[in-house]
């Protein structure tokens, strides 16, 4: 009996697919676990394990499309087998039709452990924005996404109240965000999937839902290039240690001195981690990710370091876990590469603040004695939840990790 | 040592003040109730809970007349309204225990006395025993209203009665007049008429119950005046003169014709007024505005220890409005408030005749004078198989909605059941349900409930038993 391949969720925030690449080609027989072609997802790039066992009898979707989870992206069965039925059933066809459970189940019971727990996860989160009948019209009619919205009805479910004073979606004239191949003079649609979707609305969920206040610190860098330089001496060149290990070692030792910063707001409580758990944004030419240091403050430079290279590494291969980028309870951004001297930066949820970084630069700075010295300044902004965070609370917590990174040592004072 | 006897002092134990006091006690209040009456208010005691009582009663002496199509024979000569009367008296009484019950099932104490406020956390209070004083942290004032007295008409609750009055009164008046056509004036009409009184309905604004929909007065008027009540709509009256056979007043209609209207007894019913004097609240600086105590968000007053709700304050004046202000403010001074006050456009009101009504939001009226660009359907009972199949198939369901959205506005319902019945259709706008989803509902048959069902699909364009 021939049944669908279905899109499953591949990570706990997955929504929708981009076929990357199929594996196997028509004809191909398939077993458990096989892969049977790559997707990218929301954050990465991750192999798609086949749960179910025949020989590919259609492809539905070539690599480069796109497919909401569920979607049929092609047909599994028996050699030779009719398929005209199932290949001109809607998409999203009904779920009780028995092809559609069986390979539903199936996908429930696949070993591949992450997998599976990406799927519950999902199945979990994609519950779809909650909202009253009426609230779905009017989001319908002025053209806003639900999802970006905060509930205040019942069970955090969006109703009309909501929408008030939400800005229309609907672009007067669709424009890419990001149009740097732009020559033809003519405007350019760009899809937006995977990656840039999760990033949009994550932030956006973030900037209008928390609300930011920012801090700006500048930072005398000299002591810690030194403390580098001389611990880097030490070591094999290949394993030196880079700049960002220690930001956040120190970052984490602030963190750990000023804990209500390393919390989250959740509505009726605010929840104080237990651990802290580091993430670093890293470019990926086409988004970015966090991977995340777990429990930063119980590790040394150097281990961070080490976990940092093969985290990046794996960011830039698209194959990091969910496990490795997601629940960061404080971000990192660093942007001195670029030569930006300051900037702000979205609190990246469930954290409640995040560091921006700008370049090191020497700077004439006024010394104790009013003399004029020069300085390797860097500046630093920390974006807080006032929610979870007041000023004075930032205000310690920045000044705190001020002290750190000028004076080192202070981490074992 | 806690700083004040109780975390809550009560003032009133209707509607507004043992359900507050519930809540309270819910949510770990120490609370006391405060009660110079009976527990349970003019609901419990002169009002809702006696009037439903005779009301029911009313329904059943009426029905005779179904029996008699019937082939039963029945004699009524025995008939006796100090056994009617009785029975709603029992029902007022057993109305009082159980609230009296709640609150002790709630460990909430109950103090028979008066209270003036003499700081903002001190009352006074007046009881058999003397006077004394507690203290509390915050204080509710639920303490309700009295029949609304005009000038010239003042009660005697003997030929001029109140609708207290009406309720004490043991022995059925041959003819009666009534003034006004709010519900309690058309409810006591409806009961009255069922028990043989001769009701005359005399109302200064052109229709009865002016406050609900048009078409809904109109249902009930021409219901009414089949049972036998005669309506003197857009007619002032005045010059009221008592003497040992009745009472006589001059009635003038809008065109300015002037006449004399007789009866034996006269009931006046021309609102209520809140009993806001005596509680020491000017002395604690307490805005009133008209007898109404001025309140902001959670029902507090200008005093912030201070929380007023219910007939004190100028929201409808209805028990249910009492009860779910005092959850508001209760719930707010426990730490657990979220709404701020109740919406007025989710109020339902309930008329008791037979028809009945039941209706909250805006009427089509009120929606076009707000300029809102409205859709209207009214479906018939006749068109409801029930209603036909127990010949009560006299009524409309109304669906007030925006044009464009769908959104429900406004529902009012005449006919049998009308009461209960309203309430899907404030579920639905509660919810944010559309019409569509409602008329998409699978509802039982035979049911009356049908009709809204068939409303809603009048809405979208495609009622069946049209």
């Amino acid at each position: 009996m021939a049944e669908k391949i279905q899109m499953i969720a591949l990570s706990p925030t997955m929504e929708e697919g981009t076929i990357v690449k199929w594996n196997l080609k028509v004809g191909d027989s398939v077993k458990t676990g096989d892969v049977l072609c790559e997707v990218e997802t929301d954050k990465a790039t991750m192999e798609y394990e086949s749960s179910q066992e025949g020989t590919i009898l259609k492809i539905v979707l070539d690599q480069g499309s796109t497919a909401k989870v569920g979607d049929m992206i092609g047909i599994i069965g028996a050699k030779g087998e009719d398929i005209s039925a199932i290949a001109s059933s809607p998409a999203e066809a009904s779920p009780a039709a028995s092809s559609d459970a069986k390979s539903a189940s199936k996908a429930n019971e696949t070993p591949a452990s992450t997998v599976q727990a990406s799927n519950q996860d999902s199945n979990h989160a994609s519950g779809s924005t909650k909202a009253s009948p009426l609230a779905r019209k009017l989001a319908a009619d002025r053209g806003i996404d639900l999802t970006n919205v905060s509930g205040t009805g019942p069970d955090g479910r969006v109703i009309k109240r909501d929408l008030e004073g939400q800005a229309s979606g609907k672009p007067a004239g669709q424009s890419p965000s990001a149009s740097t191949v732009v020559s033809s003079g003519q405007d350019q649609k760009i899809q937006v999937t995977g990656k840039r979707a999760v990033i949009a609305k994550r932030l956006a969920e973030s900037l209008f839902t928390a609300p930011h206040f920012f801090l700006t610190s500048s930072v005398a860098m000299d002591n810690l290039i030194a403390t580098r330089n001389l611990l880097n001496k030490q070591v094999d060149p290949k394993s030196k240690v880079g700049f960002n290990a220690f930001i956040i070692k120190l970052a984490a030792e602030a963190l750990k001195r000023h804990a209500a910063v390393n919390a989250s707001w959740q509505g009726d409580h605010i929840l104080q981690f237990g651990s802290i758990d580091i993430g670093l944004a890293v470019d990926l030419g086409n988004g970015l990710i966090t991977p995340i240091v777990r429990n930063a403050a119980n590790k040394g430079v150097y281990q961070i370091d080490q976990e940092l290279k093969v985290l990046i590494e794996k960011a830039g291969a698209g194959t990091l876990k969910p496990d490795e980028y997601s629940g960061a309870t404080f971000t990192i951004s660093n942007l001195g590469s670029f030569g930006v001297e300051e900037f702000t930066a979205i609190i990246n949820p469930p954290g409640s603040a995040i560091l921006a970084l700008g370049e090191v630069k020497k700077t004439p700075v006024v010394g104790e004695n009013d003399q004029i010295v020069v300085a390797s300044i860097m500046k630093m902004t920390v974006s807080c939840d006032h929610r979870v965070i007041d000023g004075a609370l930032g205000g310690r917590f920045i000044a705190e990790l001020k002290a750190l990174l000028e004076q080192p040592a202070r981490a074992i004072f | 040592m806690a700083e004040f006897d109780y975390d809550l002092a009560i003032i009133g134990a209707g509607p507004g003040g043992y359900v507050s006091a519930i809540r309270a006690s819910q949510l770990g209040l120490k609370t006391v109730v405060i009660e110079k009456d009976k527990p349970g208010g003019v609901c419990g005691n002169w009002g809702c809970i006696p009037s439903k009582s005779l009301l029911s009663m009313a329904e059943t002496f009426h029905s005779i007349k179904s029996l008699e199509a019937m082939g039963v024979k029945v004699d009524k000569t025995s008939f006796d309204y100090q056994k009617v009367h009785a029975r709603s008296r029992a029902a007022s009484d057993r109305s009082g225990k159980g609230v009296a019950g709640l609150l002790k099932r709630n460990k909430i104490e109950l103090l028979s006395a008066t209270a003036t406020l003499t700081s903002p956390h001190e009352l006074q209070l007046t009881t058999a025993e003397g006077k004394r004083t507690v203290t509390s942290k915050n204080i509710l004032i639920a303490s309700g209203s009295s029949p609304r007295v005009i000038p010239g008409f003042e009660f005697d609750e003997q030929q001029v009665l109140s609708s207290t009055g009406i309720l004490a009164m043991d022995k059925l008046p041959e003819s009666l007049v009534i003034l006004g056509a709010g519900a309690i004036g058309m409810e006591l009409a409806y009961i009255m008429n069922a028990f043989g009184v001769k009701v005359s309905v005399v109302e200064m604004l052109d229709r009865v119950l002016p406050l609900e929909d048009a078409d809904i007065s109109k249902v009930v008027e021409s219901e009414l005046k089949k049972q036998g009540i005669t309506f003197l709509t857009s007619t002032k009256a005045s010059d009221l003169k008592k003497s040992k056979a009745g009472i006589s007043l001059q009635i003038e209609t809008k065109s300015g014709q002037k006449s004399k209207l007789e009866a034996e007894k006269i009931l006046v019913a021309v609102g209520r007024s809140p009993n806001s004097a005596n509680l020491g609240l000017e002395k604690l600086g307490i805005a009133i505005e008209k007898g109404f105590v001025v309140t902001g968000d959670y029902y507090q007053t200008s005093v912030k220890s201070v929380f007023a709700i219910g007939d004190l304050i100028a929201s409808p004046l209805l028990a249910h409005v009492a009860s779910k202000e005092g959850e508001i403010a209760v719930e707010y001074i426990a730490g657990h408030g979220h709404e701020k006050r109740l919406d007025p456009s989710l109020i339902p009101g309930a008329v008791y005749t037979e028809p009945g009504v039941g209706s909250f939001g805006l009427t089509e009226a009120k929606a076009l004078e707000q300029k809102l660009d409205i859709s209207v359907y009214s479906f018939p009972y006749q068109g409801i198989g029930k209603a036909n199949a127990i010949e009560k198939a006299v009524g409309l369901v109304k669906i007030v909605c925006d044009k464009k959205t769908h959104e429900i506005l406004g529902g009012h319902v005449v006919g049998y059941s009308a009461t209960e019945m309203i309430h899907e259709i404030l579920l639905a706008r509660k919810a944010e349900l559309l019409p569509e989803d409602i008329a998409s509902m699978v509802h039982a048959h035979p049911t009356i409930s049908e009709g809204i069902m068939e409303a809603m699909r009048g809405i979208e364009g495609w009622a069946i038993h049209v």
